[in-house]
């Protein structure tokens, strides 16, 4: 057999064996192929976004009215500031990743720990950023109510068009109503947590406010959602059929049911690129303080594990254009 | 590995403050929404999302070939990797935005409300 194997080395035909056809070595070539698969499936989660939001395009959430939190500045909206702030914090540490594998072709070990450290801390700092924006989103901030047909109201100030909480007009009414736990449900059954108004209270708040109208969730050729006057508000009252607060995947006080559901699974799975991106690092930087790669008298993994981190950060480019910004 | 030596992080920051600059100004625009750009159209996209649309993919461009170094490997695998990607994703998503806006003029137009 030994005597009829040919390679590159012996025939000089590009694809006989025992060559780098494409000028890279078989990890660095499998880890490209990898990131354009998973470039491909995330791209069918964006398209399939850009598809839902398309079919409901006249009532779809505002971006900038939905993500307004910014940490220590409790109250204040500051619509997409922080989720730029996670954008730069990915994109820096893309930066020391990238000054991670220069230090790594210029075999200088220390270099290259101090960098790859860099690049976890940030990646920990962008998970940790996901996770506070999906708290805002799950906690909510006004509280809305839905409709019988399934559209979201919310509630502004007629004079200042500035949006209203639940809080701030619903009325207290006496209930006998209990939240039925497993201890004391008709049979040991919990029902589901109920909200912290009923829809009676916020009716009553609503009919007792005179300020207080109904904005839907249909955007006008102003591109800003349609604001009832008092009387079109107080006769959507009939429509009212349950208090909503914050998101899950069933309801959301933001709009359509889609655009929590999609928020979740979109960020989810790259946050979990992300996590994985981090352990994956971890290791590797392990690997580098215990010499591996000086042993090898090649940093090439730490070039691959780059590779990832960078399609992460190229996969949040996107989500942060077409979830904020589009 | 055969790589040259010389240090590429003149590059790398050059590329990082280009990103930076890239992203400041998205968000700027996001955030102010001028009506020059955000009320007029362009085949049925607001000239705003365009910006978007294209600054993103001059992003996309400089990591790629930039920070992931694409501008140092092989043509053939250049290739291999942007033509599947190019291709397939301008397909799907040409048919699912189109296929989208149909079903909405189905939605506004005719007498379905829900299932379609």
């Amino acid at each position: 057999m030994a005597a009829t194997v040919t390679s590159t080395a012996t025939t000089g035909k590009t694809w006989d064996g025992g060559n780098e056809p494409m000028g890279a070595s078989y990890g660095k070539m499998m880890m490209w192929f990898f990131i354009v698969s998973d470039a491909l499936t995330f791209s069918g989660f964006l398209a399939a976004y850009g598809f839902s939001r398309f079919k409901f395009i006249g009532t779809w959430p505002i971006a900038d009215e939905v993500f307004t939190h910014f940490p220590f500045l409790h109250g204040k909206e500051a619509p997409m500031y922080y989720v730029a702030l996670m954008t730069f914090i990915l994109i820096f540490s893309s930066v020391t990743m990238v000054l991670a594998v220069d230090a790594g072709h210029k075999l200088q070990k220390t270099k290259v720990a101090i960098y790859m450290l860099l690049t976890i801390i940030g990646g920990f700092i962008f998970l940790g950023s996901q996770a506070w924006e999906w708290k805002n989103f799950i906690k909510g901030e006004f509280g809305a109510i839905e409709s019988k047909g399934g559209s979201v109201l919310q509630f502004v100030d007629a004079t200042t068009g500035k949006r209203v909480a639940l809080a701030d007009f619903a009325a207290h009414l006496p209930t006998e109503r209990v939240n039925k736990l497993s201890s004391n449900g008709i049979w040991f059954e919990s029902a589901p947590a109920l909200p912290t108004y009923s829809v009676e209270e916020v009716a009553e708040g609503l009919k007792a406010h005179q300020n207080v109208v109904i904005r839907t969730e249909d955007i006008t050729k102003d591109k800003k959602k349609t604001v009832l006057s008092r009387e079109e508000s107080l006769k959507k009252i009939d429509d009212f059929a349950l208090v909503v607060e914050g998101a899950n995947l069933q309801h959301n006080e933001y709009g359509h049911k889609l655009f929590a559901d999609f928020f979740f699974f979109i960020t989810g799975f790259h946050g979990f690129h992300v996590f994985s991106g981090v352990v994956i690092n971890i290791l590797i930087f392990l690997n580098v303080l215990a010499g591996t790669y000086e042993k090898r008298r090649s940093y090439e993994m730490v070039e691959k594990v780059g590779l990832y981190w960078h399609f992460v950060d190229l996969v949040w480019v996107f989500v942060f254009t077409f979830f904020y910004l589009v | 590995m055969a790589h040259t030596h010389e240090s590429n992080t003149k590059r790398i920051w050059f590329v990082f403050g280009l990103l930076s600059v890239i992203t400041i100004v998205e968000v700027i625009l996001g955030i102010a929404k001028p009506d020059a750009l955000y009320m007029h159209d362009l085949f049925r996209l607001n000239l705003l999302n365009w910006i978007f649309i294209i600054l993103t993919i001059v992003k996309a461009y400089y990591i790629m070939w930039a920070f992931m170094h694409l501008e140092g490997e092989k043509g053939s695998l250049r290739w291999s990797i942007v033509s599947p990607l190019v291709f397939l994703i301008i397909y799907l998503v040409f048919i699912l935005l189109v296929e989208g806006n149909y079903i909405f003029d189905v939605f506004h137009q005719g007498y379905y409300k829900w299932i379609f």
